[in-house]
């Protein structure tokens, strides 16, 4: 990527305002995230009954959950293990889905009906089910949700991939290279997969958006990861019951889930805007 | 268009049929012995040896697969290790619950998606369409079940309108079991709606730009006329497409939500077998559950086909 190219999309997160929204929010997340690994104001697995239920105050912007702890560090390592989980999750949706999306492109015939039925299969196993079969077997915990959660991205980037691949497949750009001789891995790793970036990109930060929401969800009945992890998702479950005199315990986490598919959502809608201006002129 | 139904008819069936075998194998045979799974470490080897006889072990995997299948297709589950009643009556029972929830929150899904869609249509660009674009970027973002507990507190919490959550039965009233069905179906809704209105405003945005939207004006009709004669219907095809994407969504909503309400449906039943290991409980919901998503991908694609014929040569 040459320096106009790099020049261009400065310029167009300058003109593109989802896109720059949603980088902001996630930077904020992420910068977070990554804090919680070396420092947080308190540490997540001190108890202190005499601190239980403070509201906001200097010590604790946040105030304190039933046990004493400190929500604002709760949240921070709870945005730690949503975009761990998220992110592994895409990892295996696109390690696994976009080799096999490019097979079936690729060869057609049979293997391409296989791949195809296969999608269809694992489509039928959401990732809350497949968390549920997990569980059953070896118990709750944050690696489950990772499983069941990829296993759902890989028919996703295999479809994305496929489809892609098929759009380019009879392009000039690709008979050339096959008229010069290269071997078909060679043209697919060489032409057709740098074109289907974009694609994978955007989708990419989508499967991000629904894994965070799924994690989310995960936790919140019990399949996720295990104390003394925090998580968005069992922190609401805690909040749940203290209601009635806590109410502000299931706010925060529920607006920092928001916050956060908001961002991407938004950053993906920009980026498919940049990568993609043939679809803005079509939505726009 | 029959030939076209037969052959997704019969890979149908070829997705059910792997499809229970994916669950067989992860919750009979990964496991090892499952009857020392369901028992626990403490458990004595007779009680072991007794359940594992109880259950069929002795015989090999493909036998009690087949075995397992045609149980599932006559509608017997075997019987819970837990409650000591027959798999079928515990979920038809909890069925009466999720399975209206379900139903409740994808026809108000619908109901709120379509006029929101056709007045951000109508308006694209302006005020209303960007006002209802940036609530449907939010709707999308919200988790359901904090949606939800957000209106346990509002409604059963701080305006004492309504209980926090349970469920009367059918028995007390379709009144007060549609009562306590609302607030969960509302907050089921929500996601699904702002989704549903977004593909459907996209829809009708291009539909608009469409030749025949023009001769249906050239010919008199209203711009109003126009858009809900010709636009909307054919739109209807994206909007197919999503319902049915978005049904796996809609059944793990329905199960998490379940346990925000208290509601006693498929969901609380799944995840007290999972913490009982009722292995037996476990395996028959997530088969019904997939078979669901699977006999409804079926159908959409049925219909999308008798929409619009050019799909039926794929």
């Amino acid at each position: 990527m040459g320096a106009m190219a790099l020049r261009q999309i400065v310029r167009a997160m300058r003109e593109n305002r989802s896109f720059a929204v949603g980088a902001v929010i996630t930077a904020v997340v992420v910068f977070a995230a990554l804090l919680s690994l070396v420092w947080t104001p308190y540490a997540i697995d001190q108890l202190s009954v005499a601190d239980k239920l403070k509201g906001a105050s200097a010590a604790h912007p946040l105030g304190t959950d039933h046990y004493g702890r400190d929500i604002l560090s709760m949240l921070m390592v709870g945005a730690r293990t949503s975009i761990a989980v998220a992110l592994v999750a895409v990892g295996i949706g696109i390690v696994i889905g976009v080799p096999l999306g490019l097979l079936g492109a690729a060869r057609g015939g049979w293997i391409d009906e296989t791949v195809m039925r296969f999608n269809d299969l694992v489509f039928a196993f959401p990732a809350l089910l497949s968390a549920v079969m997990i569980t059953a077997i070896f118990g709750p915990g944050a690696v489950n949700a990772i499983v069941a959660i990829g296993i759902f991205n890989i028919p996703v980037f295999a479809r994305v991939a496929r489809g892609g691949a098929l759009a380019y497949k009879s392009r000039e750009f690709v008979l050339a290279a096959q008229v010069a001789g290269k071997g078909q891995v060679r043209i697919f790793a060489e032409h057709i997969l740098p074109n289907i970036a974009n694609l994978l990109i955007v989708q990419g930060t989508i499967q991000f958006s629904l894994g965070i929401l799924a994690e989310a969800g995960l936790s919140y009945v019990g399949l996720g990861a295990q104390p003394p992890v925090a998580t968005w998702g069992r922190m609401l479950n805690e909040a749940q019951t203290m209601m009635a005199f806590a109410p502000q315990l299931a706010l925060y986490p529920g607006l920092a889930i928001v916050a956060t598919v908001l961002g991407l959502n938004l950053l993906g809608d920009g980026l498919r805007d940049i990568l993609d201006p043939k679809l803005r002129r079509r939505v726009g | 268009m029959l030939a076209y139904v037969l052959k997704r008819a019969l890979s149908l069936i070829a997705t059910l049929v792997v499809a229970t075998a994916v669950v067989f194998i992860v919750l009979e045979v990964l496991p090892g012995d499952p009857a020392a799974l369901m028992l626990g470490v403490e458990a004595r080897e007779d009680t072991i040896a007794a359940l594992h006889r109880q259950l069929g072990l002795d015989q090999p995997a493909p036998m009690r697969y087949a075995a397992w299948l045609a149980g599932l297709v006559t509608g017997d589950l075997g019987t819970s290790y837990t409650y000591s009643v027959p798999v079928s009556e515990l979920v038809s029972e909890r069925l009466a619950v999720t399975l209206p929830l379900a139903l409740m929150a994808l026809a108000l899904s619908v109901v709120i998606a379509f006029p929101v869609a056709v007045i951000a249509a109508r308006n694209r660009g302006r005020a209303p369409d960007t006002s209802i674009m940036a609530l449907t970027q939010l709707g999308i973002a919200v988790p359901n079940f904090w949606f939800a507990i957000l209106l346990v507190y509002v409604f059963a919490v701080a305006l004492r309108l309504v209980p926090s959550g349970g469920f009367p039965g059918w028995s007390e009233g379709v009144g007060a079991a549609f009562q306590a069905l609302t607030l969960p179906a509302v907050a089921l809704a929500l996601p699904q709606a702002s989704i549903l209105a977004r593909v459907l405003r996209s829809a009708l945005v291009d539909t608009l730009h469409e030749d025949y939207i023009r001769t249906a004006r050239a010919k008199g009709l209203t711009r109003h006329a126009a858009l809900w004669r010709h636009a909307v219907r054919n739109a209807l095809i994206p909007v197919l497409t999503i319902l049915g994407l978005q049904f796996s969504f809609l059944i793990a909503g329905t199960i998490i939500i379940e346990n925000v309400f208290y509601l006693p449906g498929i969901g609380r039943l799944v995840f007290q077998a999972i913490t009982q290991r009722d292995l037996i409980v476990v395996k028959s919901v997530v088969v019904l559950l997939v078979a669901t998503v699977v006999i409804v991908t079926f159908f959409v694609d049925i219909a999308y086909a008798a929409v619009d014929p050019r799909l039926r040569r794929r």
